[in-house]
């Protein structure tokens, strides 16, 4: 009737999991081949739902993945190459120790090598999911282009990080997508938005890195190969979008312009035409010469009522935008040599300016110091002895605010010797407005104390929130002091006082039937509930500390440029 | 001594360290001296060994006591005589050889000379500061060298000092020594005409090689099997291609239904600006307590800094760090899919009624009855209303009128009250006060005097019946100034009483002794006929409380976690309810008597509608502490619980006629006035009988009437 009895954990989620040692044997790889297969693969662990049950009943801490991934690992062919690979040393270390100087060579010319283009293809079956996931491989590239020469990575892999990150950099110069740029104090951020998707990545600033002894650098190596990878193929099929020449080729007209005189001394010519691109002075080559992109207007189309809206918004976001890329248009910039050369002729470049350095500095400089023409000079040293009276001498930090602003603000806050104002993240303008709302609450409050209430009510709930709860605090304390203070007989306040005390009795009141009701609310949801208030709570303190903190004046973007 | 260590002249001198020392040198210096004559000829017949021997150096090697050997090695530089060394003039060697010298350390002489004299140590040995003076005054301390062998100082010669100089620069000792002398090839170039063998050709030197046959066929066969392959052309297709040209936007991977992107790193807020605003940096004593925190625990990952200019910005000493952990949560860390709750708060709260709608309740406190010294552990009101009475720990019962708060009397009892109970009929006038073992039967004297008489009547109206019964209790009359006290009847039982109860008629009464192992934990008396039965005959479990029920004849035992409900007619158990409580603490049942609420330790109290099931309807967890009493109101639809906290909390808990219709519970008041003593809040709580009203007594020593 009842047949065999079920047995526990041979069904459902169970079975669904396979633990990280399971999974090892399975696949028959050492730990290191194995870590290697999920990183180039994108093989996660998993976070089971019910992670006793998939656990088998213990509670034991384990980590999990899915056994239809491990499946799906099974038929990679790179696991193969893996093992040949790892025969491939067995041999040649057989050959060495034999001296069979031909057999080493003839295992040297056969080096088993493999290529990931078909693991791009499979986890990004797009272009844009490509492009959606280059966030981590950008950072990552911009941080092995900086390594030393020597040491903890192969040198062909630092140039080609290097040589990616400089045709990203051409790229996104010439599609002029940059957005919003932050120096911070681990490095410098930059966010661009490249067809739709918005791209952010940090670089270090240009100093030698001191190499931690506790990280593994070949779990980084090997990210950084499947990073490098991706990278190239996503620059190549940006160029393409451009109709650039890919791999880049700068401009014959700009090339000639570029000639130093003693080039032939300078580096072998391969080098320093990477170099020249690196520079980001001049302009790239490309498939179709066209003089420049036309202006891609947005066609009219017959729209009514909300479409209408939506278009003219679209619209005028666009104008914006056009407007921003023409920033720092028909202006000449100079660096001086203690300004991080490369970030902002990256950020300049994107926004139309013309910018030069000293000769001696880096190749590709296209005019002089002296040059008259010249309309800002970006200085980062408290003073310079010769001064031209036809231009701004200005610090690198008007650059990065005036992006983040989209506008070009006044240059007087920025000039040498300046106590500069601060520098705020353009990441966060949500955090910041609510900060301003917060502060009209917190005059509201004051005014209350006053006994003035007015009653123009702020819309945002949470404001409301935070003066509910504060009153229920308040409450609370008199609660506790009731005993001390009712004696029996007392008249009800609301029967004689004022018309102050009967608002305030009211919401009182309020309050108390919204504790009461919490107190019945189910034990799940109360759970939800707590966690909310928790938060918020938390966010309004966190706020209010930072009014609090004596020299709180904050000066923001958006007021100086009310100023101009 | 070996015969090779005689050759070791005074090392260090000679060869200092570096790569002066040449190997062949050395090989001349190992040549056995017991046949020095063949083995040097040979090595200095070809060129290339003269070049390697610069003469100087082979010369001083020569032991100065082996004249013989000298004369070989001038013998073999005949053609380019070089200076001979000068040697000290007294050169008295030692014989030991090359031993440590150590050895001798303990004797007074370090060895032997040639003719075995014993050389002796120089008596005094030069301490750091004779060194000094000498290192000062000698002219020729620099070319003074110490011998350890003969432990005497040597100066050395200007030629020495040359040499030294010359060996230093890595030159050869020889002064005259030319390195680059024209080569003569060992065998001429030029074609003779005379061959040097005139031997014939081998037969192999014209037949095909077998072996390299063999060796041919080998790799023909491994060609042929496969196992050589030719190579591999190179690869010709690019680096880069445009991978996405044929891009399908529908081929989904088979796992794809369980993709969970990586999260994208988090974006710098303010803080992490290299000029952040001021508010934005750490006080001195927030950075303390984020130097002391764990990395773990700390809610930003850096401190901030504020440079007064782009250039003073240093690189950032976790960056590579940074990095790895963000790769290290790449492929390490397990993923799950989170839903977010987007859900307003306020519609989490439940709609109640309004408790405004729902009055009346007690809301203010309005008298507290003082007088009591220790806390008062139970209280009750008498059926008309008027009076209350309560039992405290200081061993006495008090009675007060409810609408002054006078205490009307005042009785001494020999020990702490643990419950007290008035009579619920309103034609009896009779207050059972339970303590220690004893149950005592007040009639307190309060009230229509006409009842008071009519109860006392009832008391002695007793009639003992003819035969005798054995009973759990002995029953006995107060008389002389107890009676006066208004003691009438004390029922002595065996063990300690911890509750008393009436039953609704007012002629029954049970008591409750808890004991864990035996089945005598509950008694029933009956006061008219002065009648105890145990009416169970097993232990279930150690019983906290006992109750009647109102109407019907049913009686409610709680034990630590369950409630049996026993019919008393039928003489069975009808239902056991599973209050889900880990203790109870007191229990009480709705006039109408289809509801119960139980009060537990464990800050529970659970709602039980004996119609719909055994398990509670409700559970609520208003009180932050262990709950003590817990009470229904006779008429209107509240309940009351009294908990450690101090606080009483009045709910509403209408019960409806319509069966279908479940209760309405709704909290409407939480009342607070007792001060927390020794932890303890609130004891009891009872009901007035006709008003709203509700008393509660407490470890603070009073009893509060909250109105």
């Amino acid at each position: 009737m009842g047949g065999l009895q079920k047995k526990k954990y041979e069904r459902g989620s169970a079975t669904n999991y396979i633990t990280r040692n399971k999974a090892r044997k399975k696949l028959q790889l050492s730990l290191a081949d194995f870590r290697r297969l999920c990183i180039l693969k994108g093989i996660y662990p998993h976070e089971p739902k019910h992670k006793k049950k998939v656990n088998k009943g213990s509670t034991a801490p384990r980590t999990f993945y899915l056994l239809k991934d491990i499946r799906f690992l099974l038929h990679e062919p790179i696991v193969r190459k893996f093992r040949e690979y790892k025969v491939f040393v067995r041999k040649l270390r057989k050959a060495y120790g034999k001296a069979e100087w031909t057999a080493v060579e003839r295992l040297r010319d056969n080096k088993p090598g493999y290529k990931l283009d078909h693991i791009i293809k499979e986890r990004y079956p797009t272009f844009i999911d490509a492009l959606r996931d280059i966030d981590d491989a950008l950072s990552m590239c911009f941080l092995f282009s900086t390594f030393a020469r020597t040491g903890k990575c192969h040198v062909q892999t630092i140039t080609l990080c290097r040589r990616l990150t400089v045709e990203w950099m051409n790229y996104v110069v010439t599609s002029r997508s940059l957005r919003k740029v932050f120096i911070s104090i681990k490095g410098i951020y930059y966010q661009a938005e490249v067809l739709g998707q918005l791209i952010t990545w940090l670089v270090p600033y240009q100093f030698a890195h001191d190499h931690p002894t506790d990280v593994d650098y070949r779990v980084m190596a090997t990210f950084t190969e499947m990073y490098t990878t991706l990278f190239g193929f996503i620059n190549f099929r940006l160029y393409q979008t451009l109709n650039l020449v890919y791999p880049p080729k700068l401009n014959s007209k700009a090339e000639s312009e570029l000639k130093a005189e003693h080039e032939e001394d300078y580096a072998m010519d391969s080098e320093s035409y990477m170099e020249k691109l690196s520079a980001l002075s001049a302009s790239l080559a490309r498939v179709v010469a066209t003089a420049e992109e036309e202006e891609n207007q947005l066609d009219q189309f017959p729209a009514d009522g909300e479409d209408l809206e939506n278009m003219e918004a679209r619209e005028k976001e666009q104008k914006e935008q056009e407007a921003q890329n023409r920033l720092f248009e028909g202006l000449k910039f100079f660096l001086n040599r203690e300004v991080p050369r490369e970030s902002l002729a990256f950020i300049l470049r994107c926004f139309g300016a013309e910018v030069s350095w000293d000769k001696s500095l880096c190749i590709g400089g296209t005019y002089d110091v002296t040059d008259e023409t010249i309309t800002h000079q970006i200085v980062d040293r408290p003073d310079i002895d010769k001064q031209y009276i036809n231009r701004y001498y200005i610090q690198p930090q008007w650059v990065f605010d005036s992006v983040n602003a989209k506008m070009r603000l006044p240059v007087e806050d920025y000039f040498l010797g300046v106590t500069l104002p601060p520098h705020l993240s353009p990441f966060k303008l949500k955090l910041m407005a609510l900060q301003r709302g917060e502060k009209h609450v917190q005059e509201e409050e004051d005014d209350d104390d006053d006994e003035e209430e007015d009653n123009d009510e702020v819309d945002d709930e949470d404001l409301t929130e935070e003066k509910n709860l504060k009153k229920m605090k308040d409450q609370r304390s008199q609660g506790k002091t009731l005993a001390v203070k009712v004696t029996p007989g007392k008249v009800k306040p609301w029967e004689t006082g004022s018309v102050v005390n009967k608002v305030r009795l009211e919401k009182e009141e309020k309050a108390e039937e919204k504790r009461l009701a919490i107190m019945m609310m189910k034990k799940k949801e109360k759970y939800l509930y707590d966690k909310i208030m928790f938060g918020k709570k938390r966010t309004t303190r966190e706020v209010s500390t930072l009014h609090s903190t004596p020299h709180a004046q904050i000066k923001q973007p958006a007021t100086q440029a009310q100023k101009i | 001594a070996r015969p090779g260590s005689v050759l070791h002249p005074p090392g260090p001198v000679l060869h200092p360290p570096g790569p002066v020392l040449h190997p062949p040198g050395q090989a001349l210096l190992c040549t056995p001296p017991t046949r020095p004559g063949p083995a040097l000829y040979s090595t200095h017949q070809a060129r290339p060994c003269s070049v390697l021997h610069p003469p100087g150096q082979a010369l001083l090697c020569t032991p100065p006591t082996r004249p013989d050997l000298v004369l070989h090695l001038y013998s073999t530089h005949q053609a380019r005589p070089c200076t001979p060394p000068a040697l000290p003039s007294q050169d008295i060697r030692n014989t030991v050889g090359n031993i440590p010298m150590e050895w001798y350390q303990d004797y007074p002489h370090i060895g032997y000379n040639l003719d075995g004299k014993k050389i002796f140590k120089p008596i005094r040995n030069k301490d750091e500061l004779d060194e000094f003076l000498d290192k000062m005054e000698n002219p020729d301390y620099w070319r003074t060298v110490h011998d350890k062998t003969t432990a005497s100082d040597i100066r050395l010669s200007d030629e020495q000092v040359d040499l030294v100089h010359r060996l230093q620069k890595g030159q050869f000792g020889d002064v005259n020594f030319n390195e680059y002398e024209p080569s003569v090839d060992f065998f001429t170039n030029e074609v003779m005409i005379h061959p040097v063998t005139n031997r014939p050709q081998d037969k192999r030197s014209f037949i095909p090689s077998l072996i390299e046959k063999e060796k041919v066929s080998k790799l023909v066969h491994a060609i042929k099997m496969g196992w050589i392959k030719p190579r591999k052309p190179k690869e010709t297709t690019p680096q880069y291609y445009d991978l996405w040209a044929k891009e399908d936007p529908n081929a989904i991977l088979g796992r794809h239904k369980m993709h969970v992107p990586a999260p994208k790193m988090r974006l710098p807020g303010h803080e992490e600006s290299y000029n952040p605003p001021p508010e934005y940096l750490l006080t001195e004593e927030e950075r303390m307590a984020w130097e002391q925190q764990d990395a773990e625990d700390r809610k930003l990952p850096f401190l901030p800094q504020k440079h007064s200019c782009l250039r003073a910005v240093p690189a950032f000493s976790r960056f590579i760090h940074e990095r790895f952990e963000r790769c290290l949560d790449l492929y390490l860390c397990p993923r799950q899919r989170k839903m977010r709750v987007n859900v307003n708060p306020e519609d989490l709260i439940p709609k109640l009624p309004k408790p405004k709608d729902l009055q009346p309740f007690p809301t203010t406190m309005s008298l507290v009855y003082i007088g009591h010294s220790s806390l008062v552990r139970s209280i009750s009101a008498s059926p008309t209303g008027q009076w209350l009475v309560s039992g405290s720990d200081d061993c006495t019962v008090r009675f007060w009128e409810v609408n002054t708060g006078r205490c009307m009397k005042t009785l001494e009892v020999g020990g702490a009250v643990k419950s007290v109970a008035w009579n619920p009929n309103p034609a009896v006038c009779l207050v059972a006060v339970c303590f220690e073992s004893t149950v005592l039967l007040l009639n307190p004297g309060l009230g229509d005097r006409l009842v008071v008489s009519s109860t006392d009547q009832l008391i002695t109206s007793y009639e003992p019946p003819e035969e005798d019964k054995e009973q759990a209790v002995t029953w006995a009359l107060s008389e002389g100034p107890e009676h006066d006290n208004g003691h009438r009847l004390t029922l002595t039982h065996p063990k300690a009483v911890k509750q008393v109860v009436w039953h609704g008629k007012g002629d029954y009464l049970a008591s409750v002794m808890p004991d864990n192992s035996s089945n005598l934990q509950v008694l029933i008396h009956q006061v008219s006929k002065r009648r105890t039965q145990n009416p169970f005959r097993k232990n279930k479990g150690l019983v906290q409380c006992v109750s009647f029920h109102p109407l019907r004849p049913y009686f409610f035992v709680a034990t630590q976690r369950y409630v049996r409900v026993y019919n008393l007619i039928k003489q069975e158990l009808t239902k056991k309810l599973m209050t889900n409580c880990k203790w109870i603490s007191s229990m009480a049942i709705h006039p109408g008597g289809d509801n119960l609420i139980c009060g537990s330790y464990d800050c529970r109290l659970a709602w039980f509608d004996l119609d719909l099931s055994t398990k509670p309807y409700k559970m609520l967890r208003h009180h932050k502490k262990a709950l003590r009493g817990v009470a229904y109101h006779k008429h209107y639809p509240l309940f009351a619980s009294g908990a450690d906290d101090g606080s009483v909390i009045i709910c509403h808990g209408m019960v409806y006629n319509d069966l279908l219709q479940n209760p309405l519970i709704v909290p409407v008041k939480v009342l607070k006035g007792h001060q927390i003593t020794h932890d303890l809040g609130v004891l009891d709580v009872t009901f007035h009988p006709t008003q709203p009203w509700v008393f509660s007594s407490g470890a603070d020593a009073t009893i509060r009437l909250f109105t």
